[in-house]
């Protein structure tokens, strides 16, 4: 009788703590929980190079096998470059530039500073996709300085 | 003209041959300069749209062993004092002065050489000779330093430990080494502190089928700079070291570099 009393109150107990984990997960989805979860910005365009759950999972292992490929056979399939990546997922920031890996609301640091997992990539590669303006400036300069020599050779 | 006889009608080969059957020296002169303009057109149009000069490679293909990357540098024509090479590279692959010259970067850069004995000056580029037999993968603990199938000597980052042996091994010094954090860094180069680098040969230049930034500023002061395909034997690199007296840097050592100096 008492064995039968303790399988119902560890069944009781299973049951309370499946619901409990359950409500804390819709929690976490919401992000309004005591759990705070990361919340990736989203990215330009329709969708990734491969579906979400995939991603998540799989993200370092792509880029794990596209650099090699890259660097040593120069393979720079564009839709698995790391450039490509950090092109759709810029995250502009107050300035209406994109913000580099240094603030916290860069794409990739959203998740990998909640899951306290530390990356090498932007130690050397740009966390932030290049400024097209700046090549209408130099084009500008370049005009300008044409303009320039051409006065000077007229006269 | 058409007092030429047999096979001189058509080809300027026999223009000469014809001066004496009535066509003036003016008319011939003129003749001659239309056919060195068109000599010198098809020249042009090899050098911009050239077969194997700069060819994109579709993305997915690997780059292949039947080409062979080289530079020719003339120095002829390289301007004393010019170095539009150096600072085309530096704003190319974003390497700038941290403030302290004896640890830039220096991927490629402008040596003097002074003739001891008849005193005579030049200028010459020296960068990544982009070796045959490269002494600086020969002696990489850890794979990092490579050539590519193509012939372009690399660091692959994700794998050295800046332990700058390879630096050590180069006897051209064309490697440096990153002594700072950097941030802002060019999406077509990345380069970290603690990590050896040197010149690439523009390397996603040349698998998008564009040439090495060093090349095309050099075209517009003086082209002292030649890039092609040096296994092809009809490329403009190929054809000029057919005509031209040119020398290896350190040759005793029999790493066979790909770039040529001519007139040196």
């Amino acid at each position: 009788m008492r064995a039968l009393r303790n399988i119902f109150a560890a069944t009781l107990f299973l049951v309370g703590a499946a619901v409990l984990s359950l409500a804390s997960a819709a929690r976490a989805e919401d992000g309004a929980g005591r759990t705070p979860a990361p919340h990736p910005p989203r990215a330009q365009g329709e969708h990734c190079v491969a579906d979400t759950a995939f991603m998540r999972r799989n993200h370092m292992l792509m880029m794990f096998d596209h650099r090699k490929e890259a660097v040593h056979q120069g393979v720079r399939t564009p839709q698995f470059s790391l450039a490509g990546c950090v092109s759709c997922h810029a995250v502009k920031g107050e300035d209406g530039k994109p913000v580099s890996f240094a603030s916290e609301k860069h794409f990739c640091r959203s998740c990998h500073s909640y899951a306290a997992v530390q990356i090498d990539c932007f130690e050397c590669h740009a966390s932030r996709p290049e400024a097209p303006k700046q090549a209408v400036d130099a084009g500008g300069a370049d005009i300008d300085k044409l303009a320039a020599y051409l006065r000077e050779t007229k006269q | 003209m058409s007092s030429c006889s047999g096979g001189c009608a058509k080809t300027g080969c026999a223009k000469t041959g014809c001066a004496n059957t009535g066509v003036d020296r003016r008319g011939l002169l003129r003749t001659a300069g239309a056919f060195a303009a068109t000599l010198l057109a098809p020249g042009v149009t090899l050098y911009a749209f050239g077969a194997r000069d700069a060819q994109a490679r579709p993305a997915g293909e690997p780059a292949s062993a039947n080409v062979r990357w080289g530079m020719l540098i003339d120095l002829n024509k390289c301007k004393p004092g010019c170095n539009a090479c150096v600072t085309a590279c530096n704003e190319e692959n974003g390497l700038k002065s941290s403030g302290r010259p004896e640890i830039d970067a220096q991927w490629i850069r402008k040596v003097t050489l002074r003739n001891a004995a008849t005193g005579v000056i030049q200028e010459a580029p020296v960068m990544c000779q982009h070796c045959e037999n490269p002494p600086c993968v020969d002696v990489c603990p850890t794979g990092a330093s490579f050539k590519r199938a193509d012939g372009i000597v690399l660091v692959d980052k994700h794998i050295c430990i800046g332990c700058r042996y390879c630096m050590m091994a180069c006897p051209f010094k064309a490697r440096s080494f990153v002594h700072e954090e950097h941030d802002d860094q060019k999406v077509n180069a990345p380069r970290g502190k603690g990590t050896v680098e040197g010149c690439t040969l523009c390397v996603d230049r040349i698998d998008a089928g564009r040439k090495p930034a060093c090349v095309e500023a050099c075209a517009r002061e003086g082209g002292a700079m030649i890039f092609g395909d040096l296994n092809d034997p009809e490329s403009e690199i190929s054809k000029k070291l057919r005509q031209l007296p040119t020398t290896k840097l350190r040759a005793d050592l029999a790493v066979a570099p790909a770039v040529t100096y001519a007139n040196l």
